[in-house]
């Protein structure tokens, strides 16, 4: 029998009447840094689910995951320059190449395992970096400002704030239900067993490879979609988005609330970044505190958060 | 035509540098992965620090060389007391742990290296006997201070040779790589070897660093777009080999520098001069990754792997 209010449940859904409510109160008060700062969270935690489903569910640790951040963005990014505002083109679009640069990149690396699959992962994503730096035209190592946000006409109006959080997390919301519907699926069942034991999969006949790889596909495409949010909601892509520390923070933030479960990318995005804004304001050299309590959690927490807070008995 | 093959031979000779300057990072990466089945990604800060050391002590000591030998044994000191304080907990997890732990070092080294240095970067003059060149050929000239990397570097992986393989330490290295349970249970303190294979390995990184600071200066951050060069030459190599390292730093080094030398040119045979100026600087900064796609899909553990692993 499942119990409703487990702490765990009522953490979640504070959290989640938190983010819903908060454009309300920002217009209550007329202050809307909170909604900014949380529209970047969401779509963090956005790139942050995609990644959970690999690197969660099907325990293949990509250190390039950031790359699809990029990807998504320079594709809206290089399509507004170029004329073409219409989201109807831009998101497809963005979709559609970090689809295909996944596929690409899962192909080579899922022929790898362990150590090999997170050095390569990271390699590609370095690559992909120098061919945004080398992009002249495209603003090269200054990025290129993005002047005129996706138009939906009619639809919606991505430069009204509340507008936009609200898309960000319904779209958050919308990627952790499909992560839950893939996970619980015969699909997420062959990841998940190939996690756990590839060879024993492929002994009873399945084709590990082209699960793993779809599984890839599917979580650079989500980032990729993210991408484009998060050029959207800077008005600006540049390399940097897509810096290898970008990978690592999405990592840190999956560890940090808690591998493949559901919610914990989106609990370890609200902590993380919560946590680099509060330091931020006490010590300029906030990472000086950030690097060893990662390493303090990596030595002594494991199961993140979410561990923590499942573990606790109802109350 | 004589201009184009005296470009070749310097990009060459600048490739040969690079390649040697990236086997000393691959090394101790290779070292440490072999032996203590550890990815450090924070072994790039050991090359930053190395940088930093040499930026400080030459001046104060007055002499280039002595400065760098002392940044080289503040290096392996701090090296050793990261592995106590940290590597150390993080034998036998996974590999995802140990990418995470060794990313938290990164921050804490850079924003360390912020808070005591400042966030400018830092300079090492070079003395006169080094900031000169000679000639090559007829009316060519060539840095002494490259000649003098590659030879430092040469010397360097000739020791590092020897010490693995002629040595009793290097056996037991050799030993722990393979079976390190065996060599715990015949007595050998295999703690302490960890703890110096660490902190060699930092000092190796660390004089990576500190002969390029005369050359880029010495900067936040500067060692982890190398060390992320430096993985794909131990992918390549195959991770454990220092063999591997080796071949496989030199081939990677001439193929980038010469690469990005003549791609260029190449291009321009083909197509518009605007098209290959715009493509030219994108793709070149892809060939390295190119070439490590090639190696994966022909042999997926690298050139030379390590049996057992």
């Amino acid at each position: 029998m499942t119990v409703l209010f487990t702490a765990r449940n009522i953490a979640i859904g504070a959290l989640l009447a938190f983010l819903a409510l908060l454009p309300v109160y920002a217009a209550a008060t007329g202050q809307f840094f909170p909604l900014t700062l949380f529209t970047r969270i969401v779509i963090l935690a956005l790139a942050a689910t995609s990644l959970n489903l690999i690197l969660g569910y099907g325990g293949m640790v990509s250190f390039g995951h950031a790359a699809y951040l990029g990807v998504g963005g320079y594709v809206v990014g290089i399509l507004a320059k170029e004329g073409v505002t219409s989201g109807f083109a831009q998101w497809p679009a963005a979709l559609a190449v970090s689809g295909i640069f996944a596929l690409a990149v899962g192909a080579l690396c899922l022929r790898t395992r362990g150590v090999y699959f997170i050095m390569i992962t990271l390699a590609f994503a370095q690559m992909i970096y120098y061919v945004a730096v080398g992009l002249d035209r495209y603003g090269g190592d200054d990025g290129l400002t993005i002047y005129r946000r996706s138009q939906f006409a009619g639809v919606i109006d991505l430069s009204g704030k509340v507008q936009f959080y609200y898309l960000c997390l319904a779209l958050l919301l919308a990627a952790i239900w499909l992560v839950w519907r893939l996970v619980n699926s015969r699909f997420g069942m062959v990841i998940q067993g190939a996690r756990s034991n590839d060879r024993r999969m492929r002994a009873i006949g399945f084709p590990t490879f082209r699960y793993r790889l779809a599984g890839f596909v599917v979580a650079g495409m989500m980032c990729g979609l993210a991408g484009a949010l998060l050029a959207n909601h800077t008005d600006f892509i540049s390399p940097a988005s897509m810096h290898w520390t970008r990978s690592g923070d999405l990592i840190v933030m999956i560890v940090l609330g808690g591998m493949g479960s559901l919610f914990g990318p989106l609990i370890g995005a609200v902590t993380l970044l919560m946590l680099e804004e509060g330091l931020s304001r006490v010590t300029e050299y906030w990472q000086i505190i950030v690097g060893p309590l990662l390493l303090f959690i990596v030595v002594h927490a494991h199961g993140g958060i979410d561990g923590i807070l499942a573990s606790l008995r109802r109350g | 035509m004589r201009d184009e093959v005296i470009l070749l031979v310097e990009q060459c000779l600048n490739g040969l540098q690079f390649g040697l300057l990236l086997f000393l990072l691959a090394a101790g990466l290779t070292l440490v992965f072999g032996i203590m089945n550890l990815v450090n990604l924070a072994h790039g800060s050991f090359y930053m620090l190395g940088a930093y050391f040499a930026a400080t002590f030459a001046p104060l000591t007055g002499s280039f060389v002595l400065g760098a030998a002392l940044a080289l044994a503040a290096t392996l000191v701090v090296g050793m007391a990261v592995e106590l304080i940290a590597i150390r907990k993080l034998y036998g997890r996974d590999h995802l742990d140990h990418v995470l732990g060794t990313f938290g070092l990164i921050l804490f080294f850079n924003e360390l290296v912020r808070l005591v240095w400042g966030p400018g970067g830092m300079n090492l003059p070079l003395p006169p006997y080094l900031g000169t060149s000679i000639e090559i050929f007829t009316d060519v000239h060539y840095p002494v201070y490259r000649i003098a990397i590659i030879a430092v570097a040469l010397v360097v992986a000739l020791l590092l040779y020897l010490a693995v393989m002629r040595t009793r330490v290097g056996m037991l290295i050799r030993a722990g790589a393979s079976n390190r349970e065996m060599v715990g249970a015949l007595g050998i303190n295999i703690q302490l070897l960890y703890t110096l294979v660490f902190g060699v390995g930092a000092a190796l990184a660390g004089l990576a660093g500190l002969i390029q600071a005369p050359i880029l200066t010495a900067q936040i951050g500067m060692g982890e777009n190398i060390l992320i060069v430096a993985l794909v030459v131990i992918i390549i190599g195959g991770i454990g080999s220092i063999r591997g390292a080796f071949i496989a730093a030199i081939f990677v080094g001439l193929v980038d520098t010469v690469g990005r030398a003549f791609l260029p040119e190449l291009f321009r045979l083909a197509m518009t001069p605007a098209a290959a100026s715009a493509l030219a600087p994108a793709l070149s900064s892809m060939l390295i990754y190119v070439l490590m796609a090639v190696v994966l899909v022909l042999r997926p553990q690298g050139l030379f792997p390590v049996d057992g692993k």
